[in-house]
Parts: structure tokens; sequence; C-alpha cells
């Protein structure tokens, strides 16, 4: 699997542009339709993107404006729908791509986290992910009423005085995944057996409860969902700084970061590296993709220039946390080939413009990649046959290695040890 | 004057023992090709909607993990939305806890649901007060029986002010202008009650129905009451017709106090059902039914329940127990309990003996029988009969196998239905579940202030 870099498109309102609605291509009253949901991952998936990430947040968009806000002109899309939901009905309508979306750990039920991702993990076959998000925004906490965060800018954030702050929304984001695993692992792969002799339908011995407790939350029971395909979903998350890379390093498969050149390439990799080893990470390494928002023409000229005609739209210079390329698809190619020559595993690309340039990716870009021998579009079953679906599960296509249960792994390795002596005396 | 119509929804076989894994068709309770067969037969026999039970912790007997039923479900709202998308017309209605889920949260999710399915989202609003399921949540505990209804109505008024919060026609986005939303379109939800506090903006546009269809199953007159001023179908226990008259009619009684009209709230009892060629090949095949759906091991685990201790050494096919029932034992946690085991264990025994039953034939006899059983011309008259003489508006119809529980009530009972005149040949093209339903349309804005009163 070495050097074959993945692909994943981000996808997030009528494009990651504030203005992108306004688009010629954009349909920004369908957003709430399964059909451009549809559209847009099927498009994807013909174009051998890797998985999509759907964004989602409990706020609505330019909220923070209050309702002096709501009807202004030059205003930016507004209204959203849940992003497991959305996934969750695309499921069905695909048979390759992998499906991510962003669920908060900060408001949610743990439990209610991992049954619902296992179940779009049967639905879709094995081709489910989750985009783990930590909610600190006050605004959020309002509408749930459970607990207050203080209303701080970033640079407060950042104060040291305020540094319990961010190692609590962490730490307690850690305990969610760390329980969403144990949920995951607590039916055995045979834990169902239908023995008609005895009349049990399931093996209990199989099944085992959470029996969590920490500081935020606990959950005692087993998971009522019996185990998913892949049995473990790969858990993704984005981070900018120290403590979410290292977050990422206990409980990620995959980081998404925001290098802004090749220095910072650089420089976030060997961070996220020392992130590993100072929380101790076990087994595989940490998968690092790069994000970057791009914005695709047929020259650097026009794409500049359509950037330039959004910017007006908007009223100001679009501002990201992600490196914003408008450009064309030979030059994204080579600097994910050098980004990848760096240690990058994939990259997740936010299109500035939905459709224009996801379709730009699907119908070109990934093409190029396929060519220039840095992607394979060709991998992966149809998951929709059954018995395929092992081929084609997103960890398969990730390169991740096969999450095997941790019972059983214990089961296993108790009875050999209690196998050997005896294999030894005779 | 037209026949009044019968309404049907399908149940998704659950986590009990009227779910027969046992049997030679029985399929995958988890995998998804069970739910694309089980909704595209109940959508080709026209039934209304699908309804999903709610799991939130495996059950348990004698302190582990009860293993003789069926046990695994999928997560209610992530596989109704995945059915929504293979769907086309039938309404999907999942069971969701008011207890252990927030406003916000559920509010987004069922009209996320509406959206993608447009308009087909249904909610069966359940209260749970115990510590067994509250010990997987972060508010976990305990909720005094008053105080569980208190909280379903704030619940259900909370979600309806977030969902009234968003004009239907919100969303211009005009491209020329940059104007997204019409101006005064959406309002912030500011709620502050016992129960909760929620305050700010909902993010997700008003949906087709506005509001999905509540369902509401509770049956003491604190449920009933709450169903007067909240739900639009109950999912009741009394399919039995005299019973369910009875039930209909108190419970209808309740609607002109709330200013509802009678149309505005469809009763629709559980049933179960056998088909078969003649009266008596029913007859037998119910036998058979009842016979797989309670083992001598059910049988067996069944009467502890009420017991409440081991009686594994007992033979399901001799006399119950001559022991007494240990008091204040609770063997089996995730289910209903009986509150009084001494007197039930009187009346089981009075029965056994009266008419010569072994302690599995007595545990059929209790809870094995079915609803309907007869020709498939016989099921349909007396379907008929209970909504035209109104026990009921038609049924939740409960298979006995899954996914293919409901087939043959599909192939043989319909048509009867239909040839009749009571009961739909068509779906209206983009119909939403209220529609189908034969519910009013709701009046914007009124119904959430009136019930907030009720709430209070």
């Amino acid at each position: 699997m070495t050097g074959r870099i993945r692909i994943a498109l981000a996808l997030e309102g009528a494009g990651w542009h504030p203005a992108a609605w306004r688009d010629e291509d954009a349909r920004p009253g369908d957003l709430r339709t399964l059909g451009l949901w549809r559209d847009l991952v099927r498009t994807a998936e013909s174009g051998g993107v890797d998985f999509v990430t759907i964004e989602d947040s409990f706020l609505l968009q330019g909220a923070d404006r209050g309702t002096a806000g709501i009807g202004v002109e030059n205003d930016v899309v507004r209204g959203r729908l849940d992003a497991l939901l959305i996934a969750s009905a695309v499921a069905p309508l695909t048979s390759r791509i992998g499906l991510v979306p962003t669920v908060t750990t900060t408001h949610t039920e743990p439990f209610h986290v991992a049954t619902s991702l296992q179940t779009l993990d049967h639905t879709s076959r094995g081709r489910a992910g989750w985009r783990v998000q930590a909610s600190p925004r006050p605004a959020e906490a309002a509408l749930f009423g459970r607990r207050e965060f203080p209303d701080l800018s970033i640079e407060q954030f950042l104060d040291p005085a305020h540094a319990h702050l961010i190692r609590d929304l962490f730490d307690e984001a850690g305990d969610v995944i760390d329980v969403v695993r144990l949920l995951w692992d607590s039916w055995e792969e045979d834990a169902v057996i239908r023995d008609l002799p005895t009349g049990r339908y399931i093996d209990r011995e199989r099944i085992h409860n959470a029996e969590f407790e920490g500081r935020w939350f606990s959950v005692k029971g087993a998971s009522i969902v019996p185990r998913p395909p892949q049995g473990q979903l790969p858990v993704t998350l984005l981070a900018h700084r120290v403590e979410p890379y290292e977050l990422a390093a206990r409980g990620a498969d995959v980081v998404y970061v925001t290098p802004k050149d090749d220095a910072s390439a650089t420089s976030i990799l060997d961070e996220v590296r020392q992130a590993e080893a100072r929380v101790g990470r076990t087994g595989a390494r940490l998968e690092v993709y790069a994000d970057l928002l791009v914005l695709l023409e047929d020259s650097t000229r026009d794409a500049r220039a359509a950037l330039d005609r959004l910017d007006s739209l908007a009223g100001s210079p679009l501002v990201s946390d992600a490196v914003v390329l408008a450009t064309t698809v030979d030059l994204l190619v080579d600097r994910l080939r050098a980004w990848s020559d760096l240690g990058y595993a994939g990259f997740r690309l936010r299109p500035a413009r939905l459709p224009a340039d996801l379709v730009r990716i699907a119908e070109q870009l990934v093409p190029a990649l396929d060519r220039a021998g840095l992607h394979d579009s060709s991998f992966g079953g149809d998951t929709t046959e059954r018995g395929t679906a092992e081929r084609g599960t997103l960890r398969d296509r990730l390169g991740l290695e096969p999450a095997p249960n941790r019972y059983t792994s214990a089961r296993l390795s108790a009875e050999d040890a209690t196998i050997s002596p005896n294999e030894v005396l005779a | 004057m037209t026949k009044r119509q019968v309404h049907l929804a399908a149940h998704i076989p659950g986590v009990n023992n009227t779910t027969i894994w046992s049997a030679p068709d029985a399929g995958s309770q988890i995998d998804f090709e069970s739910f694309e067969h089980f909704s595209a037969n109940a959508e080709k026999g026209f039934f209304d909607y699908l309804f999903l039970a709610e799991g939130l912790r495996l059950r348990e007997h004698k302190g582990r993990i009860h293993d003789l039923d069926v046990v695994g479900r999928p997560n209610t709202l992530a596989v109704l939305t995945a059915i929504a998308a293979i769907t086309e017309h039938i309404g999907l209605v999942g069971t969701l806890s008011a207890t252990f889920n927030e406003p916000e949260e559920l509010a987004r999710q069922l009209a996320t649901l509406d959206h993608l399915s447009g308009g087909r989202a249904g909610w069966n609003v359940v209260t749970s007060s115990d510590e067994f399921h509250g010990a997987n949540f972060r508010r976990g505990g305990f909720l005094e029986h008053s105080q569980r209804y208190e909280r379903a109505a704030e619940f259900v008024t909370t979600a309806k002010e977030l969902w009234n919060g968003w004009a239907a026609d919100a969303i211009v986005a005009d491209k020329a202008t940059g104007r997204f939303l019409a101006p005064d379109s959406v309002h912030p939800t500011s709620h502050h009650g016992d129960h909760f506090d929620v305050e700010g903006f909902f993010d997700v546009p008003a949906s087709p129905q506005r509001h999905p269809v509540i369902v509401q199953a509770g049956d003491s007159s604190d449920g009933r009451d709450f169903a007067a001023a909240h739900a639009e179908v109950i999912f009741s226990r009394h399919g039995e017709f005299a019973e369910g008259q009875a039930f209909y009619a108190d419970v209808k009684g309740r609607l002109a106090d709330r200013g509802r009209s009678e149309d505005s709230l469809k009763i629709l009892p559980g049933a179960t059902f056998v088909i078969g060629d003649s009266d008596e090949d029913a007859r037998q095949t119910a036998r058979e039914t009842s016979l797989a759906q309670v083992s001598p091991q059910t049988a067996i685990a069944f009467v502890e329940q009420i017991w409440g201790r081991d009686l594994s050494a007992y033979d399901a096919d001799g006399p119950l127990p001559d022991i007494e029932p240990a008091t204040d034992v609770t063997l089996s946690r995730g289910r209903v309990r009986h509150e009084n085991p001494a007197a039930v264990a009187k009346a089981w025994r009075e029965r056994a003996e009266a008419d010569h039953l072994s302690i599995r034939e007595l545990v059929v006899a209790l809870s094995g029988r079915q609803s309907f059983i007869g020709t498939a011309s016989g099921i349909a008259a007396d379907i008929d009969r209970h909504v035209q003489e109104r026990a009921s508006d038609g049924f939740v119809i409960v298979g006995a196998t899954n996914p293919h529980g409901l087939d043959e009530f599909v192939e043989k009972v319909v048509p009867e239905l239909q040839e009749r005149g009571v009961y739909r040949t068509s779906y209206e093209p983009g119909a939403t579940l209220r529609e189908n339903l034969e519910l009013p349309p709701l009046v914007a804005g009124a119904t959430s202030l009136q019930q907030h009163e009720v709430a209070r």
C-alpha cells in the first residue's frame, strides 16, 4: 500500500467559500434534499474519491450576528441537516465510497454516538467512519442547557490561564472515543448462535458490558447493535494544535492537519509524531492527511478570477484555517505529490464550490493522480454484492489493518497460554 | 356514506419472543437487506408507516443478558433514515426516549429525517424512568413516575418551539442579491422550564411536515392525557373488540377539552395474525406458532420473572412451582415489571389448575395468543369491523418472523381489504405521513402555544 495516497472530500453547505452558493452551478435551494446529497456523493464515488466527510454543528451559520443578520443581503448559507443522518440516507444509494460524518462528543450521548455509527456501518456494509468533533462554543451549550462554556475568543482560549478548559474538552472527547470503541467491541463476531437445542439466540459469553466510568459520564451496558462489519470504524479528527494532536494520537486512526506551506507541512508532521510518542501510542501510526481548500479551473488565471469574483460577492477575501489553492488540476497534482513525499498519507480536499470543484476533483484530479501512480481508483469491490464487503470496507480502502475484537483476542491468547504447556508435555 | 378507511402500520420484528428466530426463513436482525425486504414489502402493501422500537440496553435475566429471544437491533434514527432513501411513500416512525435524549439534538434529527424522506417522519414518544437504562446515559438515574410525563410533555413542547423557529418559506436563496433568508423568517427559541433550558437558533430549516407525526403508547391515565394533548397516533394495546371500543371512547372523549377533533388522533392497536386456508387450518398454525414463540426455556424464564427465583430445575411440561414467589426481587430488567408477584402467581395457579395446563401451556395461553386467526377474508372482515365500529382506526401489524413476517399479510389480506373498499389501492404521490394517516394539517403557531399551556 505504500506510496498510494487517499483522497477525501469535505462536504460543507454549498462549498467552503461563503459565497459559493451564488455560483451559477450551485443548488442552494436543494441543500436540505436527499437528491442533492445523493448526486454529490455519487459523483465523488464514480470519480474514485476514497471517502467523503460531512461537516456538522448545532450552531446556525452566522447566528452570532443575532436576529439582525436574518434576511440580509450578501449572506451565507443558513441551515443544515444532521450529518450522520445524511450519511445514513446516502449509504444505500452508494456502494464503494466511505462515509464519514461529523459527530460531536460534547453534547451528545456516547451511547447513541456509538450505536448510530455502528448502524451506519451496517447500512453501508462496512463503509462508515467518524469525524470526531468537540464543541466548546457557548452558543451550542445554550441549546442544550446542561453545561456552560465561557465565551472566550481564540486568543483567550490560547492563554495558559484557560489551558485546563482545552485539556478538559479533549480529555472528555478522548473518553468518548474510548467508550465508543469499547461499545463497538462489545459484541464478538460469533455472538449470535441461534442454537435450537438450548433455545439460545446468543452466546452471552460473547457479549460484554462496557462498565465504563469516567470523569464526565459512565456507560454500563453493552451496545444494542451487533458487531459492525468493520469491527472498528476508522476514527478521524481535524487538529490544529498540540492538544488535539495528542487526542488523535490517543484515539484516532486518521488526523487531518492544516499546513500552509512546505515548511509547516514538515513541522506539523513532526509535531504529530512527537504527540504520538508523548501519549505512548502503540500499534499503527496515525495516518496524517493535509486539508486543502481548493478551487479548480483550466488555468491559474481563471482560478484566480473565479476566487476574486466569489470574494467580491462575499465582500471580503476568503479566510480559512486551511491553505487556499485557486489553481489547476496539474499544479494540484504536483502539490499533492510533493507533500505525499514528505509523509502525508492522504489529503482532505475542501471544494470551494459545490458541485463545481467536486466535479473537477472527481472527473479530472483523481484520474490524473491515478495516471501518475499516486492513487488507485480501482480499489475496492462493489459492496452491494453479498460477500464482497470485506474487500470494500473503508478500513481496507484506507490501508488500515483489520481490527480484531479485544475480547476475542484476549480469549484466544488465554487459550493459547493454557494449551501450550500441555502441548509441551505431550 | 363512504366507509371509514383502515390504517395499517408495519411493526419491524423486535427483541421479544414474538419474533421466531428459529424459523427456517428467519433472516438477520441487523443486516440491511432484512430492512430492505421488510420495507419494500410494507410499501407494496400500502402501509401508512413502518414502526421500529428503540433499544437502550440489552435486557437482562437473572443478572445476565437474556439469551432466549432475539438480541440486538439498529439505532432507530440511523436505520430509518437509510430506509427513507430506498422507499418512496411509506412513513418512518421510531420510538425515541424523551428521557435519554435532549430536545435540541432529537429535534434536529427528526427534522432531518423529515427532510430526507420528503415528509414521512414520525416519533413514538416514550418515557423511561429506571436506573437500568439510565446507566448507559449521561443523565443516568431515576425519574419519578409523575415526572416522566412532565418531562415528555415539556420535551415535545420544546421540540415544537425549535421546529417552529423557521417559517416554511424562509429560504429564498436569491443568488443575485445574496439574500439567503427572507427577512424576519427565522427566530431564536427561548425555552426555560422545569426540565429544559434551550436558548438559541435552531439550525434545520422547516421540514415538509414541520413536525413529525407524534405517536404515543403509554396506557396509564397520565399517558392518556399526554396522548390527548400531544399525540396524533396512539399505539395501543387494546386490540380486543369490546376493550378496544372502551379505550377508543375514553381517549377520543378527552380530545374535545383540548379543542381537538375526533379525527386528529388515530388509535392503532398492535396486532398479530395467523392466516390459514380454513379457520381450522389457521388454528392449527396458530398453535404451532405459539409453541415456536414459547420454547421450554422461554416458558421457564417467563415464570421466573414473577417468581423472582431460579426455576431452571423445573420441567416446562410439568405444573407450576409449588413454592411461593420471592418478594421484592427483580430478576428481569429492561422490560415492564409486574407490581404484585404474589397475586399474579395465585391467578396463574388457579388458571393452570382449572384448565390442566403445564408451565409451557400456561405461558402460551397467557402470552402467545394471536390477535387475528382465520382465513384472509375472515381477518379482513374482522379488521374492517373494528374500524367501522370504532374499536380502532386500524392496526400496527406485527409479524412473527423477520423479514418475511408480513409477506403473506400483504399478499392475501391487503387485497381483501381493498375489495371491501376500506383500504387504499395506491399511494397519493408526494403525500406526507400526516396526509396518509388522514390527520388534519397542523395549525401553524397555534399548536405550539396551545400545547405549551397543556404542558404546564
